[in-house]
């Protein structure tokens, strides 16, 4: 498998030093860590921390700027960063009103987050976590994996802690949005590791996985390729199911890392039409590469019940090198 | 125990993760991401290169340190896992070195840690295993290999209940966990490395 790269074994890192040459204006990345932060840190609000494995850019390190994130740190390729690089985050992040994690729904993520937040607190910083799993594709919510739906997490809270909102508000916000928010992918090819010779499953060329996670793992089921109508209905309807039929909804729709933009606003304009057929308000759409897998081709579909209170936070004021918003009153 | 023993394990442990990094990673793929063999050799990889460092230290200091390098460095779950197995392990033997009350403080902390219980298919199988043989029957360290053998492949029978082997269900079934397998490098690293010394006591 070619690969634009030097060595497999160095990739996140040479991966954090072209990030930082590239957008060094804005962000640091603090020695000796894999952590990527703001140079303008702001003196009193909540920090938000995000974190994960690699592979999925520009998550995380491309939502750190204001209205979004404070601070992101990069595993190894699909593995969790160790507890210590959380920390290292927390304490980037904190400037006395807490820190909150927002963290995927892997059981490696999630234990070192918790590691982080025990020794976070016992040098006195306030931390809270939310879990996003967001992912319907697996029945039991306890497993459902954190997928696209974060960044749209990353976005809600950071502008709550932006808007001057307590550590427990900011919590509820993500916990609100997590509840009424879904999502389901489909792999049109697998992705191969860095590291690795073969990709992480084959696909024939007119098969295609649904309910596929972010790391090149097997889905839910196998079954012949689709027209992107058939899959807009099929991810729409695995998503709505838990979903207020009545809401109004936000869309994201994220492109897995090799699927042209070309084919992603097919993709939105088949999903916009099931949601009408459906009369589901759709108050706003997204669509491009948000969290990827490698070079995993195919896409994701994240529905989110919005209020008005979501909405606004949704489109208040940010500047991150991924996702920019004018803001409300601009 | 001796720091240097605990050092021949740390590099008999390498070792057999290195050989076997292509396997592991293998296993891994068959129930989750492909990348178990690179992250534990990065892991024991970083301890080995360490070790020179860590001479002097105490035995129970060293434990430590291979238990906050194996988090920083190995990530993913297995990391906080193993490195708590090992923290556990340096504050048990911080008084006393008794395999019985280390192992199973170890066990424990590696189940809270996971949120798992044993049967689930992990890397706990083996812990809990071998150290419920030390705690019932001693130090037989080709007890200790055959009991962690045994509690790696049952692995293979049973349904995967936590990680990514989880989301397979009842298809993870058939498949060994690739945990379980690199914990029993660990403890066949460490039947060895004693067994030797206590040949060389008899003789």
């Amino acid at each position: 498998m070619k690969k634009l790269m030097n060595d497999s074994e160095q990739i996140v890192e040479e991966f954090l030093q072209g990030f930082i040459t590239v957008h060094g204006d804005s962000l640091t990345r603090i020695n000796g860590t894999n952590v990527i932060t703001r140079i303008d840190k702001v003196a009193t609000k909540v920090g938000i921390i995000s974190g994960g494995g690699s592979g999925h850019e520009p998550a995380h390190a491309g939502y750190v700027g204001p209205g979004m994130l404070d601070a992101a740190v990069a595993g190894e390729v699909f593995t969790s960063p160790g507890a210590d690089q959380f920390l290292a985050a927390i304490q980037a992040a904190d400037s006395g009103s807490g820190v909150l994690l927002v963290i995927k729904n892997y059981n490696g993520d999630v234990m070192n987050a918790e590691m982080a937040q025990e020794m976070a607190e016992a040098e006195g910083i306030q931390t809270e976590m939310i879990i996003v799993n967001d992912d319907v594709a697996v029945d039991d919510p306890a497993k459902r994996r954190g997928i696209a739906g974060t960044v749209l997490v990353h976005k809600i809270t950071g502008a709550a802690a932006e808007a001057g909102k307590s550590l427990a508000e900011v919590k509820q916000l993500g916990e609100k949005a997590i509840q009424k928010m879904r999502s389901m992918s489909v792999a049109l090819s697998a992705c191969t590791l860095p590291s690795s010779s073969k990709p992480s499953f084959s696909l024939a060329t007119d098969e295609m996985e649904v309910g596929i996670g972010i790391h090149g793992e097997q889905g839910m089921e196998r079954r012949e390729v689709m027209r992107s109508a058939e899959i807009a209905q099929l991810l729409t309807e695995h998503t709505l199911e838990e979903l207020d039929e009545n809401g109004s909804y936000v869309a994201l729709i994220n492109g897995m890392g090799s699927t042209p933009l070309l084919e992603q606003y097919v993709f939105a304009k088949d999903v916009q039409e099931q949601l009408e057929k459906r009369k589901v308000t759709l108050k706003k759409m997204y669509v491009g590469d948000y969290m990827t897998s490698l070079d995993m081709a195919g896409v994701s579909l994240t529905l989110l019940t919005v209020d008005d209170e979501l909405l606004q936070l949704l489109h208040a004021r940010a500047k991150t090198t991924t996702w920019t918003e004018a803001g409300n009153d601009d | 125990m001796t720091t240097e023993q605990l050092h021949e394990w740390m590099k008999e442990t390498y070792q057999l993760i290195q050989d076997n990094k292509e396997e592991l990673s293998a296993l891994d793929q068959e129930v989750g991401d492909g990348d178990h063999g690179t992250n534990m050799n990065r892991g024991f990889q970083a301890i080995v290169e360490e070790l020179p460092n860590w001479a002097g230290e105490s035995l129970a200091t060293t434990l430590q340190k291979i238990g906050m390098t194996l988090i920083s460095k190995v990530g993913g779950a297995s990391g906080p896992l193993l490195g708590t197995g090992f923290m556990r392990l340096s504050t048990s033997f911080k008084n006393e070195v008794n395999w019985g009350d280390g192992l199973e403080s170890a066990s424990e902390g590696i189940a809270k840690r996971g949120k798992a219980e044993v049967g689930e298919a992990t890397l706990l199988d083996v812990w809990s295993a071998v150290s419920k043989s030390v705690r019932e029957h001693g130090l037989d360290w080709n007890r200790v290999a055959d009991v962690s053998r045994d509690a790696m492949e049952r692995t293979k029978e049973l349904e995967a209940k936590r990680g990514r082997g989880a989301l397979l269900g009842e298809r993870s079934i058939g498949h060994l966990d690739p945990g379980a397998v690199s914990s029993d490098y660990l403890f066949q690293a460490l039947a060895r490395v004693m067994k030797g010394a206590d040949d060389e006591c008899r003789t």
